[in-house]
């Protein structure tokens, strides 16, 4: 990497933590910016928070291995969130999944190769009455089937 | 700024502002992420398209949701001094409703009802709107229509009595927790109240994480502020300055609700110090949750707003005692808090009508699953199961099974065991747990066992990992249940389930542990034949599903079919591809004339 670039990502860092009071209760919120604007947690933005906030970067790895919104790793493209609710479980989210992981050719929770889709299965989102509910680049689809997954999935690799 | 001076105004002066406003011509809809998601977006546009052009003076707004998610896209009209409800409304109707509209009359298509005929309505009339009453009336994200609609009314009159008298009123009015674990309001406040540390904490747990409950985001999403002055009068009654409320990070509206009225109610000084020019101050902050099911538990929840894992915490100390950071707090679901300011807007012996000997008011509830009617209904508590599930829900279409209640701390009941009273007592005789309130139903094609397994799986991951018992013995109960839908299930399996869940039971650190084995249990309590049937080798995960001659050709499987792994022409015998099937039974549940054999 260019050190210009990390230069410029230790900046953008040094803005979030500047923000927020320095003790560990700032943690969360500050890795949830993180997560928010790149998409995903750098190691050396971890390492950073670590020196600011004198915290050590094993108990960062830690909270941010526990939660799940945080990714160690950088999402592709487009994402998209299969709920795996009661409610949803029960109308079909599991053959969504499976039809999603034969698609695509990964697992939950990884990357196609070309970067281009991030499959996961989600917690409830709370939209239980359409199920079965799929969130795809952060808008909700409900009551889908294979067939109208598929085409969805179809316009936005066109 | 908004005017305040709203808030002492008397009820009639109230009454009239609100028929001003709301006398007139307004269409409104819901516009959350499920509702867009049933296709209100595109409803929505062709209102304000349609309105338009037809140049008529009707405002289009957004609204939070009316709790009737079966019959999105639900459209309020409001004209002619009543209000009139309509039903999957698609895009396509809307230009003949606003030529009807134009013309002075009522459109009469898709007409579910009208606001003067909600008691004659099957899914309003046994509902009792107390904590959600605004939803679909006010803009959630106006601090103005709240203070018309009654908002701190409650606060004014807590603050004509004292503190303690404040938390009588709740021992009066029976509330109890709404979270699930249905403990005293009015003690828990005590406690809090009792305790002479100068710093002490109120938080309100938004992270809902049960999967198939969404009432807090239906309140949240509908009536934020609710939530903000029942905790200025928990702030006010127990001596507290500072909360906290602790939103699930997958609920984005919610989150942009709660940062809008909580703005909003510290720049008209609702909020910060000298509310509304007494001596109490108390100012809230927001956090996130980053996505772990384990946070909605009170002592996890505190860890996490530390920044740290989230992970439960041994008891005593409680939470009254050593909270958040060290210091005394109390922890409240979103739907107590919001109880609280209705018994004090509307009066506690208007409340207290409500209810059961044991629990006073009203259960937000969320029926979902293979209901007909799904939706977000407000309830008394001693209401039948029963009449819940089936005539405010519509009951089940392809044959009721059993409801999962209480997420996955809870358990299912069967039909038999429907004829109670919705109490936390009761429910728990059931082997279900309340819960935060949601009520997901089963039908005949079910598989119990596989429920089970899905729960269990759940909780596996969602366990922090801190105490043996949930760490190990979640994963030994999952291995079990793999097995048994596998085909692997061995003589002695169910007994070994049963004893393990037992020992779980006892012996988790935090109510996460101690609950989780309940689907299990409940299912083997009422569905043991399935489990046995798995194990004599009589029933499969992956049944086969044949058509047999007495299909009629109707196509109605080839269409519903997910995978379209059926084939014929119309009114002629269809076929499955056996090597395409996915064996989930749609076309076995959906054929009008029961033309398909399960094997």
């Amino acid at each position: 990497m260019k050190s210009s670039t990390i230069v410029s990502q230790i900046n953008s860092i040094e803005n979030i933590v500047a923000k927020y009071p320095k003790n560990q209760s700032s943690l969360i919120a500050i890795l949830q910016e993180v997560q928010e604007q790149k998409g995903y947690l750098p190691r050396e933005d971890l390492e950073f928070i670590a020196r600011t906030m004198n915290i050590s970067l094993n108990k960062i790895y830690g909270v941010a291995t526990f939660y799940s919104q945080f990714s160690l790793k950088p999402k592709g493209k487009h994402t998209i969130s299969v709920c795996t609710g009661t409610a949803c479980h029960v109308k079909g989210s599991a053959n969504l999944i499976k039809h999603l992981r034969d698609r695509l050719n990964i697992k939950c929770g990884d990357t196609t190769n070309d970067g281009k889709f991030s499959l996961f299965d989600v917690r409830c989102i709370g939209a239980c009455s359409v199920a079965p509910a799929v969130v795809i680049d952060g808008r909700t689809y409900g009551k889908l089937t294979v067939e109208e997954l598929d085409k969805i999935l179809d316009g936005i690799q066109a | 700024m908004v005017d305040l001076s709203i808030i002492n105004l008397s009820s009639e002066k109230r009454e009239k502002l609100r028929q001003r406003k709301f006398g007139e011509n307004v269409i409104k809809m819901a516009m959350s992420a499920c509702a867009v998601a049933s296709g209100n977006g595109e409803t929505f546009k062709a209102f304000e398209e349609e309105i338009k052009k037809a140049g008529l003076n009707f405002k289009v707004e957004q609204t939070a949701c009316f709790g009737t998610c079966f019959a999105e896209p639900f459209v309020k009209i409001q004209t002619k001094g009543n209000s009139y409800y309509y039903y999957h409304v698609k895009k396509e109707m809307v230009p003949e409703m606003v030529a009807k509209l134009k013309r002075g009359e009522i459109p009469e298509k898709n007409l579910y009802t009208k606001e003067d005929e909600f008691d004659k309505s099957e899914y309003f009339k046994k509902q009792v709107r107390l904590v959600s009453k605004n939803c679909g009336i006010i803009d959630p994200e106006s601090l103005d229509d709240y203070l018309i609609y009654d908002g701190y009314q409650g606060l004014k009159k807590a603050y004509s009595l004292k503190p303690e008298e404040v938390i009588s009123v709740l021992r009066e009015a029976r509330l109890r927790g709404r979270g699930g674990a249905g403990f005293p309001t009015a003690t828990k406040w005590e406690f809090l109240r009792s305790n002479q540390s100068e710093e002490k904490y109120l938080i309100a747990n938004a992270d809902e994480g049960d999967p198939g409950a969404f009432m807090n985001r239906a309140l949240l999403e509908r009536d934020p502020f609710r939530l903000i002055e029942g905790m200025t009068i928990a702030s006010y009654a127990t001596g507290t300055s500072e909360g906290f409320i602790y939103a699930r990070a997958e609920y984005p509206l919610v989150i942009q609700r709660l940062k809008n009225a909580l703005k909003i109610a510290r720049e008209n000084g609702l909020l910060g110090k000298n509310i509304l020019g007494t001596s109490h101050s108390f100012d809230i902050h927001l956090c996130e949750g980053a996505g772990a099911f384990v946070c909605g538990e009170e002592t996890a929840l505190m860890n996490s707003i530390e920044g740290k894992r989230g992970m439960p915490r041994p008891r005593p100390p409680f939470p009254a005692q050593k909270g958040l950071f060290s210091k005394p707090t109390n922890i409240n679901n979103v739907e107590t808090y919001s109880h609280v300011t209705t018994i004090f807007q509307s009066g506690v012996e208007d409340y207290k009508k409500y209810g059961t000997e044991k629990t006073g008011g009203t259960k937000m509830i969320c029926l979902t699953g293979k209901i007909k009617r799904p939706g977000v209904v407000e309830v008394p508590f001693g209401i039948m199961l029963r009449e819940l599930i089936f005539d405010i829900g519509g009951g089940c279409d392809s044959g009721f099974k059993a409801v999962q209640v209480g997420g996955p701390s809870g358990g299912c009941i069967p039909e038999s065991e429907l004829d109670v009273e919705l109490d936390y007592e009761t429910i728990v005789e059931k082997g279900a747990i309340m819960g935060s309130g949601g009520f997901v139903v089963m039908d005949k094609e079910t598989d119990m066992v596989d429920v089970a397994k899905f729960f269990t799986s759940f909780t596996r991951d969602e366990s922090c990992g801190k105490c043996t018992p949930c760490r190990e013995g979640m994963y030994r109960m999952w291995e079990m249940l793999e097995r048994i839908t596998n085909g692997e299930g061995k003589k002695g399996d169910i007994e070994k389930l049963e004893k393990l869940g037992n020992v779980i039971m006892d012996t988790a650190l935090c109510g996460l542990g101690q609950t989780a084995p309940k689907p299990v249990l409940s299912t083997i309590r009422y569905f043991r034949k399935e489990y046995e049937d798995y194990i004599e080798g009589k029933k499969s995960s992956f049944p086969t599903y044949k058509i047999t001659d007495k299909c009629i050709g109707c196509t109605k499987c080839a269409k519903i079919c997910p995978v379209s792994a059926i084939t014929g022409k119309i009114k002629e015998k269809h076929e499955i591809n056996q090597n395409k099937c996915i064996h989930c039974g749609a076309c076995y549940t959906n054929c009008p004339v029961k033309a398909i054999e399960k094997k």
